[in-house]
């Protein structure tokens, strides 16, 4: 069954970790789904990265963190925060695809 | 010693706590004040131009009611990451402010100040023997990015907070530290364990954003034991729950599990959180995994010139329907006009808010357009005259820019503000962000004590 990512978590939210990285940090509401998540292994690499068209080397980790009923995604961060370009320099913005991303368990 | 107890009064030195939570922490009769100072989250230009994020008189109001309180119950205060960034300038604006506030209030104490900010010919020699590697995702560095960099300060551990806590240091002011240093170190010293204390560190750097509701500007309070810590948030109205305080635990990390740090990392593969209760939490099982060798992190920015921006907006839906198109063809006006005038070496950019604003550091990621644009000219450029130029160039280009099918010709841009550019000042990029071994933890920090009789 689909579900969207917003109707299951109760935190969903991007942060750079140091300059040179991005995480994304998706909290469920409860044990019950974010062990369904877990065992299905419902968010990966392989549907994470086109939610930002990046490529899978991107991504440093992916990380299911049972106390906190958690998935941490970490990547590379597009620009160094701060560069030239830069649109976010907290990164605390980026986390919008993920509220609408569906997810199967 | 069975327990030492730790005063976190807020997350960053200057965001402020209420007083209530401050007293009921000080009546659980801590063994140190400690506060975190500083962060890289507001990006390059602090550690460059020499400032702190943080406001003086915040910053003063913090400081005036911890060192006071502190020197009177005989226990130190621990500050990490003076001025934000802990370079010698930020160092020393915040010691302008500890002298101002011994003066004021007549205090007397030993002060142990810690730089931070390292010689580059040091960094050079350490760079040709191998001793510097990059912290992935960051490249490897030459002796000119050395060169190039402004400011370059290493993270320190908790190791040259220890000697001066053995000095006698009543207050102590640090350059760069790695945020958990000025929490354990005491707790170290006495010989605690290492893993439980600096992740203990790790949460009350803080404060009470680990709480239910967070918050950066609230006291947090830790109990560390021989096998555990308990956390316990001093205003009622917050709750330590497992949940708080294990979400807290990604907050801003790579890997949740492992946390790397000066000489080594925690290992939370088999912590426990557990609710004793109401509103604290226990934690157990954390563990320091040490480094073959000891590795300090290196922190450096260059400048990349002067930056001046204009804000203007846009409303017309034939214009938003080519807005790629015009703001590329501007561009091209722009280089082509100052090509044979000399200035050529610039960077001109278009921030659209309402096409992918925001997440424009993705490439093509969103196809939705907003009814109306609001568009930020950038321009960065070696001087801030030329700078100014380019800006106003661009800007002026695009006001009047007769794009195909143009129907509204008195002018392209909606400007909220008269003067229409500003000019931002100097700009600065992240260009070390690296690994450096050392054999002494403490060798690269060198500590200068002042002692104040009366203020004097």
């Amino acid at each position: 069954m689909k579900h969207k990512l917003k109707d299951i978590a109760s935190v969903i939210r991007s942060k750079n970790s140091g300059p040179y990285e991005l995480t994304f940090d998706i909290i469920f509401k409860d044990f019950e789904t974010y062990q369904k998540v877990k065992q299905a292994h419902s968010i990966n690499e392989t549907n994470f990265a086109p939610l930002y068209k990046i490529s899978k080397e991107s991504i440093i980790s992916l990380v299911y963190f049972d106390p906190a009923k958690a998935v941490k995604i970490t990547i590379v961060r597009p620009l160094t925060s701060g560069a030239l370009g830069e649109t976010d320099v907290y990164g605390a913005q980026q986390h919008a695809p993920l509220m609408a991303m569906e997810i199967e368990f | 010693m069975e327990e030492i107890r730790i005063l976190s009064p807020t997350a960053i030195l200057g965001y402020g706590f209420p007083m209530e939570s401050f007293t009921e922490g000080m009546k659980r009769k801590p063994h140190v004040i400690a506060v975190d100072a500083g962060s890289t989250d507001p990006g390059p230009y602090y550690l460059g131009v020499g400032k702190s994020f943080t406001d003086r008189n915040s910053v003063k109001r913090d400081l005036e009611i911890m060192i006071p309180v502190a020197i009177e119950a005989g226990i130190p205060v621990i500050i990490g990451t003076a001025g934000g960034s802990g370079g010698h300038p930020h160092v020393a604006l915040t010691l302008d402010i500890v002298k101002e506030i011994a003066k004021e209030k007549s205090l007397s104490f030993k002060l142990a100040v810690i730089e931070s900010e390292l010689d580059k010919e040091l960094i050079k020699q350490n760079l040709r023997e191998g001793n510097i590697e990059p912290l992935f995702p960051a490249k490897q560095i030459t002796e000119s990015d050395v060169d190039e960099s402004v400011r370059i300060v290493a993270q320190m551990g908790e190791e040259p907070f220890i000697n001066a806590l053995e000095n006698g240091a009543n207050v102590i002011l640090a350059g760069r530290s790695y945020d958990p240093s000025v929490f354990s170190a005491l707790a170290i010293k006495e010989g605690f364990d290492k893993g439980l204390a600096i992740h203990l560190g790790k949460i009350l750097e803080c404060a009470a954003i680990a709480a239910l509701p967070g918050s950066g500007s609230d006291c947090m309070f830790g109990y560390l034991r021989k096998e555990s810590f308990v956390l316990e948030p001093l205003s009622t109205l917050r709750k330590c729950t497992t949940l708080s305080v294990a979400a807290h635990t990604l907050y801003e990390k790579t890997n949740p599990y492992i946390l790397p740090g000066p000489g080594g990392a925690i290992n939370l593969h088999e912590s426990k959180f557990t609710q004793i209760s109401d509103n604290m939490v226990e934690v157990t099982g954390s563990k320091f995994v040490p480094t073959e060798q000891y590795f300090v992190k290196l922190e450096g920015v260059k400048k990349v010139g002067y930056r001046t921006i204009s804000c203007a907006a846009v409303k017309d839906p034939v214009m938003i329907s080519k807005i790629d198109s015009i703001t590329q063809s501007v561009k091209e006006r722009v280089i082509n006009n100052f090509e044979n005038y000399g200035i050529k070496d610039f960077f001109l950019d278009f921030k659209i808010y309402g096409k992918n604003g925001v997440m424009a550091m993705f490439d093509n990621l969103e196809e939705k357009v907003a009814h109306e644009l609001l568009i930020i000219i950038e321009a960065v450029a070696d001087t801030q005259e030329h700078a100014d130029t380019i800006c106003g160039f661009a800007r002026s280009t695009m006001l009047h820019f007769g794009y195909e099918g143009r129907i509204s010709t008195a002018g392209n841009l909606a400007f909220p503000f008269s003067p229409s550019d500003c000019k931002v000042g100097e700009v600065f990029e992240f260009n070390v962000y690296h690994l450096m071994k050392v054999d002494d933890p403490a060798g690269m920090f060198p500590v200068q004590y002042i002692t104040f009789d009366k203020g004097n």
